[in-house]
């Protein structure tokens, strides 16, 4: 039995992963929890996220889930979702500032008001919609997803590309708005996306798919 | 490489079936929801946008099904709209599988409102519904007042002021309804979508008055918005989302 965690910090619905994952696969065993032992359990962990970084921050710390995390790191496939994925970096500017999980090196910020696209028409924050995800690593997760495939985003502050160079994970997915942010990350057992899969129609459930047959390895 | 424009189905709703009416009278049946909503969903719609406009608070048990039922089978993005009026409507909405919600009236009422729905749940799932009409008379400088209670009652509220204050106070997103247009088949208000689009930094979504595919098209390239709102032209056949996003492509919009 294919065992999948949901972790469940208090922020935000995190009914639509659980049903996204159940309709790629029946017979996995679901559960949407914060309960330390059956993090560890787990086969394999999501770690999603919606809302304010320093509230999600706090209840992750309450909860000891960045501790959980960093020793399942070493041990079985995790996915990160939107604020999931922010939250595994260093920093973000959100909320004045906010120090995250720090998995690996990286910040986070905010996009700015005001930029224009190449026909200078007006950006607006949230980036929300479906924006293009350039694969810019081959990866397992990317199987059978089409290159540049179209994944729904809504989000306000992003991973700069330019700040996981060295020792850090690697730049898996790149969108644009207007400039080049990260969109997927990548890093042992960890695969991090800004993008929302259980919102991403056929491509976002094949790579939900592909998370639950995934083994961690690149 | 771009955000694609969203083209977004909506689902006018009153006990438990998808309804359409013509200035809010005049209601045809369309369907039940779950079947329409995931229909939209394979002909690959964008989101889909649920509009409870069943009068009475008994059927609140019937929506919140409805609603269970089509994120339980539609993989994108869900709003629901109607009768929300406090947290906790927020909270069993988004229990129930909706991403977002949209406030209408009770922002009228409650201005507050909006502010403490953004900061318990993020301005992500905020999203605050306009209904506005033209007030200004030929000759005039334009202007927009917002209606409530299904555009019967004026507030004295300047749809642009009020569409700014909203995204002050932390909504994420304006569904935008032309009440003079909607229903009429005529197209979309552009001067007030296009008023409202250049002035707030969040996305806009333009409703109320689409007749044709070319309406569409006019609400992007001249209305100046994210993403456009249509009910009638999808429930009743005359044109399919492939049909639209098709047409949208071929005048050099950005789609899915």
């Amino acid at each position: 039995m294919n065992r999948v965690v949901v972790i469940d910090y208090g922020m935000g619905n995190l009914h639509s992963v659980g049903k996204a994952l159940e309709h790629v696969d029946k017979n996995i065993s679901l559960s949407i929890t914060s309960d330390a032992q059956q993090i560890q359990d787990a086969d394999r962990l999501i770690f999603p996220g919606v809302g304010a970084m320093r509230d999600c921050m706090a209840e992750i710390k309450r909860l000891k889930i960045d501790k959980l995390l960093k020793e399942a790191r070493l041990e079985k496939p995790i996915l990160g979702i939107c604020v999931g994925m922010q939250a595994m970096l260093d920093f973000s500017e959100e909320n004045n500032g906010v120090d995250c999980i720090g998995l690996f090196p990286g910040r986070v910020e905010r996009f700015s008001e005001g930029q224009k696209d190449e026909n200078n028409e007006l950006l607006k924050v949230p980036h929300m919609g479906w924006n293009e995800v350039k694969q810019t690593f081959e990866h397992p997760m990317w199987h059978n997803i089409v290159d540049k495939s179209r994944f729904y985003f809504v989000h306000s502050y992003y991973v700069t590309p330019d700040t996981c160079k060295e020792n850090s994970a690697t730049i898996v997915g790149e969108s644009t708005y207007p400039k080049a942010f990260c969109s997927a990350l990548a890093d042992d057992n960890i695969f991090a996306v800004q993008f929302h899969p259980e919102k991403s129609q056929s491509c976002g459930l094949q790579l939900l798919k592909n998370f639950l047959s995934w083994d961690g390895q690149v | 490489m771009s955000l694609a424009k969203r083209i977004i189905p909506c689902l006018d709703c009153e006990n438990g079936r998808v309804v359409k009416g013509v200035k809010f009278l005049d209601i045809r049946d369309a369907g039940d929801p779950v079947e329409v909503a995931k229909r939209y969903c394979d002909q690959g719609a964008d989101e889909i946008t649920f509009l409870d406009i069943t009068a009475s608070s008994d059927d609140r048990e019937t929506t919140v099904h409805t609603v269970e039922a089509i994120a339980s089978q539609v993989f994108i993005p869900l709003t629901v709209g109607g009768g929300i009026r406090t947290l906790e409507d927020i909270r069993i909405m988004l229990n129930a599988g909706a991403d977002k919600v949209a406030i209408n009236t009770s922002a009228v009422l409650n201005p507050e409102f909006v502010k403490q729905a953004a900061d318990k749940f993020g301005s992500q799932c905020i999203v605050v519904a306009i209904d506005a009409k033209q007030v200004s008379g030929e000759g005039e400088p334009l202007q927009w007042e917002i209606f409530t209670h299904g555009g019967r009652k004026p507030t004295g509220l300047d749809a642009i002021e009020w569409a700014k204050r909203m995204v002050a106070y932390g909504a994420g997103e304006i569904l935008l309804t032309s009440m003079d247009r909607d229903g009429t088949k005529n197209g979309f208000d552009l001067a007030l979508n296009r008023a409202i689009s250049e002035t707030v930094s969040v996305p806009v979504i333009a409703s109320g008055g689409v007749g044709n595919l070319q309406h569409l098209v006019e609400g992007i390239t001249e209305g100046k918005v994210d993403a456009v709102l249509a009910a009638s032209i999808f429930h009743f056949g005359e044109f399919s989302i492939p049909e639209a996003k098709k047409y949208m492509a071929s005048k050099g919009i950005v789609v899915r």
